[in-house]
């Protein structure tokens, strides 16, 4: 039952932490439950499809469709990220402006909402695979030992949602000054992470070999595999032996979206922060 | 005016956001594009049945890239995973996965099923 607890808690907990991100990040938009709850149901379903195919999607690509498939939704994820937060800096602007009729501001508020919501159906499809396949793998042996590694299992997934919870109330803490700037510097982050991820994914699947020097090794330090470990490699994109490609990438994410957020949000930056 | 002037600014913006990403897909596509012929990798089929790996003591040469080949013949998925080798791969009911890794240092690397921590095995690169 510990085991079951274990495997599902580990997978579980980096969707939490995104999850929880997300939902600080859209505080006060209306109708943001139903979006986000939209794309933790997608989510959940896009993986059970993905884990009922999992042999067929191993097969694709020479035996590296896992890996292509991964990298891909990670950068699909990358791409809606950034957009959102280019799109607060100029949606920010304009609001200060008072330049845009209300209706349509909403209406691109739907816009960034379906953005978020696409970021946690990848969250929890990448993470859900795993989960579906291991359940389902506890179920089909059904030993007498079954129930119990179920329960251990869905015990992992309650304290996933305890992890959603945390990160979500520990950042409306923030005062709401203080937060839009936090989930902006958060998300870009995680966008980063999540490049450098993909990355990783591309260079097991061996597409991507260049710069693929590891430049340093911290595991002595803070190993990945951890759970401030996974933490951070979820918040952050830490990883303990990175590769020179990783790293290019990651500050190449960082760069490109501070600079489309300087050119998009530039002149009223301060007031468009303030309200935003 | 005033709205032709941010119609105007807006349409600048939204040049060089696409100038920007032009330039950071062709950045992408030259490293993709660059040969990609990695050495040749040693390689190493291993069966799952029964939770268990056969064999689970494997070896290799050092400084060669190694690749995997994970049969599993049992009747659920397992996870081929290693914190070592820095892999982790499911592989489904009845089908095989394919692990690339990249070259080693001499050294022991144990590897595992992460569903089932009784499966354990061992590589060694000398």
């Amino acid at each position: 039952m510990l085991a079951a607890l274990i495997i599902v808690f580990r997978e579980v907990f980096e969707a939490g932490l995104i999850i929880g991100i997300v939902l600080a990040v859209t505080g006060s938009v209306p109708h943001r439950n139903r979006w986000i709850g939209g794309g933790v149901l997608a989510g959940v379903l896009a993986a059970c499809v993905v884990a009922a195919f999992a042999g067929a999607l191993s097969q694709l690509f020479a035996g590296m469709g896992q890996e292509l498939f991964n990298s891909a939704i990670l950068a699909i994820a990358v791409m809606m990220l950034t957009w959102h937060n280019v799109w607060m800096a100029h949606h920010g602007r304009e609001m200060a402006g008072e330049m845009r009729a209300v209706g349509l501001a909403v209406a691109d508020g739907t816009k960034s909402l379906l953005a978020l919501a696409v970021v946690v159906g990848v969250a929890v499809l990448r993470e859900g695979s795993e989960v579906a396949l291991f359940l389902y793998g506890v179920v089909a042996s059904n030993g007498g030992s079954a129930a119990n590694l179920a329960i251990g299992g869905f015990i992992g997934l309650a304290l996933g949602a305890a992890v959603c919870l945390l990160t979500y109330f520990g950042l409306m803490r923030i005062p709401q000054r203080a937060l839009f700037a936090t989930t902006t510097a958060l998300i870009t982050l995680l966008a980063a992470g999540m490049a450098a991820q993909a990355v990783a994914f591309l260079e097991r699947a061996n597409w991507l070999n260049s710069l693929d020097t590891v430049i340093w090794d911290s595991g002595w330090l803070l190993s990945e595999t951890s759970i401030p470990g996974r933490a951070l490699h979820t918040l952050i994109g830490y990883t303990d032996q990175p590769t020179e490609m990783q790293l290019l990438v990651y500050v190449c994410v960082l760069v490109v979206t501070f600079l489309l957020m300087r050119l998009t949000g530039s002149q009223r930056t301060d007031r468009a922060v303030a309200v935003g | 005016m005033l709205k032709l002037e941010e119609g105007q600014q807006v349409s600048k913006v939204t040049d060089m956001t696409r100038k920007l990403a032009l330039a950071a897909l062709c950045a992408l596509a030259a490293f993709a594009a660059s040969p990609s012929q990695a050495q040749q990798a040693t390689e190493i089929r291993l069966t799952y049945s029964n939770g268990q790996f056969q064999p689970n003591q494997v070896s290799a040469p050092a400084d060669k890239p190694v690749t995997f080949r994970v049969k599993n013949l049992d009747a659920k998925a397992m996870e081929f995973e290693s914190t070592s080798l820095r892999v982790e791969k499911v592989v489904a009911a009845n089908s095989e996965g394919v692990i690339n890794v990249r070259a080693l240092k001499s050294g022991r690397y144990e590897f595992y099923d992460d569903f089932n921590d009784k499966a354990r095995g061992a590589l060694t690169v000398q």
